[in-house]
């Protein structure tokens, strides 16, 4: 069968429509709410450009498992995890600024390795299933999370500073005050264009994870990962020890999730002890598939679009539901089950996609016996 | 050459079971550099179990290993996994492609061996880390298409390739390795058009001049005679003939590979059905099964016969029946007594009286983890409501646990399922014992007409014979019309009214069960693509 290249341009339009459905909504939404909300363009500006600083480390880093095929990796809330636990302590030793942004990093990796690990470990053991046992890994991780800060914390491994204990004795309090950390990355090196202030060292470092990822594309491991993420049986039978290389993407995935999260927390200035990674993973996901990714396929380009649509949408829902409604709440309440949908609906179209393979070849079948009957 | 002395390949007796069912008996031949070996057989005669032996798959061991000696070279050797036999210079082109349909041609050829370059991460963190050499990899790439003498675009991602492309593509992928000394093609052509099969047997000849030995396995028979040296039948499990290419012909391996002794085989009583009306009309029929793809099928079926379907693997044969009773999709116009019946639609078909023994009885046919007495029964309840009493006008609807439990018993009897009770769990049963359930079950849904699928897949013989009289039995005692697909023809012919013989997703033709063995070979072969 040949493939048709000469398709009609109201035709390619539909498919590039269909293909990038969901980016089109989101622009959509955000030019109908942008006026509505009614913010000058100099704060929007501000506000994206933060808020890529923010969170395009940890977008980025859930391109790796999908190279693997193990889609999105529900599990990098893991890597948050570690860093928490890092940047607590770097809180408590009281060591401040660039140094302890730095120590917190270098200590976040023992954590989100080992925690990677048993994520990647488990994952293989539910091959096929990786998305929905990564979700669940979470909430299991979650609980020893809290019991790691809840109690052992202060009680066995020593918190010297009340200020971050519970009044109790033992046990982190709700919020870690990172005052001293606070923007101290963003500051280095920023320069302000006409009111709008550029994050340039955050990113540098943002722009050193995507030459990273560039480069590792073209490194032996990383063409094995993509050969397994394309093809287990293949893979395993060219001799590429595949269990391995899944593992090894999932610990890339959360230790570059520990620095994103690390990234984040200097830049918001505090620690919400235990609610601080919660919605990390299920937001940066959604940010990355309002970019145009799906569960198989994702590039560094889908993550900058992602963010920029998710958080422009994020922004300014507030602002418009308070114009619609005369309640900023249910922006609020809309921006937040937006996300879930757009989860839900990337992976309904990750289905229905391959459906639709299937059913394209009965038809190109029926097609060429009914050219031959004609014939 | 040096090694004149010790060939390349020697196969010494070898032997091999499933279980207690002798799949291979004594095979003797041997190869010498350069020569290329011609193994054909029909289906289940025991070539690709050979195959696997020798390239060391996994199955093998797993199944208690195999008797026997393999010499290469002289040497004895034992091959744990394929990786020792690649080691050993045994490459082999699978039926399945065994390729990442995203990577481009180049990066296939290489897959996991690729050349690549030190750099300063990879010193710190290991090997895996190098970067790969594009430039050495397309260099190699193009080397082993050119030594493969067919012109396949190296760039070019493997989805988007034409299916030949991509056959070319795991050979080339063979030949770039160094160690290269005996490559096994399973079927290549079965995919090649015309002019990339001429392509391919000019690249065989190519490598026997550069002193890779070949075996090629193939149901085209003349091209093993336009390539081959010598050429090995088997059938059932032996060798029946070893014979230089040149002296033999596309009738004689015909007839050796299909012929058995006539007298030993049991015939069915000559039947004809011309006068009994077309039960189900089938017109143009296509159906998009993987493997097994259905082109424009027309048929007739009589009332009352038992209308068998043969042909060889990957043919077809097996998505007619999948199509018509809706398990995959499909297209065309059926008709059952004068009825059209909707495609797509497993339940439609169920309910105007066919029923299905599907060839996938752990996955399709059975509930595993029920009991015989569901399984039995299950069907008939769901669809035609029996085995319920009703209460309270038919509001509620309750399981008749005790015709359940006789209309199981008396199966059980009847097919003489070897079971502790009727109680036992489908999935502790034997393969054969599993095979008679689910034709238990289509019984109990008393059907019109009966779409039976290798019935006979692997099982031992004893159960083979009961489960064919039975079928017969159904057949005469309830005049059922039954469709039998199978692989072995010989069973066809021992059950059947008339044979349909499918190739390349076609009836080739319909033949009496009493006509010869090399007509339904050449059937068989006619349009095998």
């Amino acid at each position: 069968m040949s493939k048709k290249t000469n398709l009609p341009a109201g035709k390619r339009a539909l498919d590039l429509a269909r293909n990038n459905a969901v980016p089109i909504m989101f622009i959509i939404i955000c030019a109908v709410f942008i006026p509505m909300a009614g913010f000058s363009p100099s704060y929007l500006l501000n506000e994206i450009i933060t808020r890529m600083g923010r969170n395009l480390f940890l977008v980025l880093c859930l391109l790796f498992p999908i190279m693997a095929g193990m889609g999105l990796n529900f599990a990098m809330t893991l890597g948050a995890m570690g860093a928490e636990i890092a940047v607590i302590l770097v809180a408590d030793w009281q060591i401040w600024g660039i140094p302890g942004v730095v120590l917190a990093m270098i200590l976040s990796i023992p954590f989100s390795a080992l925690l990677g690990f048993i994520c990647g470990t488990l994952q293989n053991m539910a091959k096929g299933r990786e998305m929905i046992t990564s979700y669940i890994i979470n909430f299991f991780i979650n609980g020893w999370y809290q019991l790691i800060v809840l109690y052992i914390m202060g009680a066995v491994i020593p918190i010297m500073h009340a200020s971050i204990m519970l009044p109790r004795g033992y046990g982190i309090r709700n919020t870690v005050s990172l005052l001293n950390m606070r923007q101290c990355l963003d500051d280095l090196l920023a320069i302000r264009i006409g009111g709008v202030k550029i994050p340039v060292f955050t990113f540098l470092l943002v722009g050193l994870l995507c030459l990273f990822i560039v480069w590792f594309r073209r490194t032996k491991l990383g063409q094995d990962m993509r050969a397994v993420g394309q093809d287990m049986e293949v893979a395993k039978a060219a001799g590429i020890n595949v269990d391995r290389t899944r593992i090894i993407s999932v610990v890339m995935s959360t230790v570059c999730a520990g620095f994103g999260m690390v990234i984040y927390l200097q830049n918001i200035g505090n620690l919400p002890t235990y609610t601080g990674h919660a919605q990390i993973g299920m937001f940066c996901i959604a940010a990355l598939l309002v970019g145009g990714a799906s569960v198989e396929k994702a590039a560094i380009g889908n993550a900058f679009l992602g963010v920029i649509l998710f958080h422009l949408m994020f922004i300014v829902a507030p602002g418009a539901g308070a114009f619609i409604t005369g309640d900023s709440m249910v922006g609020e309440y809309f921006r937040v089950f937006l996300s879930y949908g757009i989860i839900t609906l990337a992976l309904i179209m990750y289905e229905a996609k391959k459906r639709m393979a299937r059913s394209k070849a009965g038809q190109e079948l029926a097609e060429a016996q009914k050219k031959e009957e004609d014939a | 050459m040096t090694n004149n002395v010790n060939p390349l390949l020697q196969m010494q007796n070898i032997k091999k079971d499933f279980f207690g069912n002798q799949v291979l008996t004594d095979i003797n031949f041997t190869l010498g550099e350069g020569e290329v070996l011609g193994l054909c057989g029909e289906n289940g005669a025991g070539k690709s179990t050979l195959m696997k032996i020798l390239f060391g798959m996994d199955v093998i061991r797993e199944t208690g290993g195999y008797g026997g000696d393999i010499l290469i070279n002289g040497q004895k050797v034992e091959f744990s996994t394929p990786f020792d036999a690649l080691e050993a210079g045994i490459g082999m082109v699978h039926q399945e492609f065994s390729l990442i349909p995203g990577f481009t041609a180049t990066e296939n050829i290489l897959l996991n061996r690729e050349p690549c370059k030190k750099n300063i991460v990879s010193e710190v963190f290991g090997d895996r880390l190098n970067t790969l050499d594009y430039k050495e990899m397309e260099r190699r790439s193009a080397a082993s298409i050119e030594k493969m003498g067919v012109a396949i675009d190296a760039d070019m991602v493997i989805s988007n390739m034409p299916v030949g492309h991509k056959q070319f593509t795991e050979i080339a992928r063979e030949l770039s390795k160094d160690q290269l000394k005996l490559l096994i093609l399973d079927e290549p052509t079965a995919v090649l058009t015309e002019k990339e099969a001429e392509a391919l047997l000019e690249s065989i000849r190519g490598m026997a001049a550069r002193g890779i030995s070949v075996i090629f396995i193939t149901h085209r028979l003349h091209e093993i005679l336009a390539v081959c040296n010598k050429v090995v039948v088997m059938r059932d499990g032996y060798v029946v003939r070893d014979v230089p290419a040149k002296e033999t012909s596309v009738e004689d391996i015909t007839k050796w590979m299909v012929g058995r002794d006539v007298q030993s085989s049991v015939r069915s009583e000559v039947r004809s059905n011309d006068g009994a009306r077309t039960i189900m009309s089938v017109k143009n029929l296509w159906v998009d099964m993987p493997g097994e793809t259905v082109r424009d099928v027309s048929l007739d079926i009589k009332e009352g016969e038992i209308l068998g379907i043969g042909g060889l693997a990957g043919q077809g044969k097996l998505g007619i029946p999948n199509g018509i009773m809706g398990l995959y999709e499909a297209g065309g116009r059926v008709e059952f007594n004068g009825q059209e019946i909707p495609l797509n639609n497993p339940r439609k078909c169920l309910d105007s009286s066919l029923a299905f023994v599907s060839e996938d009885r752990r996955e399709v046919g059975l509930l595993l983890d029920e009991s015989l007495e569901w399984n039995v029964a299950f069907p008939a309840m769901q669809i035609q409501e029996k085995f319920l009493k009703r209460l309270l006008g038919g509001f509620v609807k309750w399981r008749d646990e005790k015709g359940i439990h006789q209309v199981t018993q008396k199966y059980i009897d009847e097919l003489q399922i070897k079971c502790t009770s009727s109680k036992q769990k489908a999935k502790e049963l034997s393969g054969g014992n599993q095979q008679k359930v689910c034709l238990a079950k289509a019984f109990a849904l008393e059907p019109k007409f009966l779409f039976v699928s290798e019935p006979t897949r692997g099982i031992d013989v004893g159960a083979k014979a009961l489960v064919l009289e039975a079928l017969k039995k159904f057949n005469r005692e309830n005049g059922v019309t039954v469709v039998m697909i199978s692989s072995e023809l010989e069973e066809l012919r021992q059950t059947c009214d008339r044979i349909a013989i499918v190739s390349g997703g076609q009836v080739a033709g319909i033949l009496p069960a009493a006509a010869s063995s090399e007509e339904f070979g050449l059937l068989m072969v006619s349009k095998v693509i």
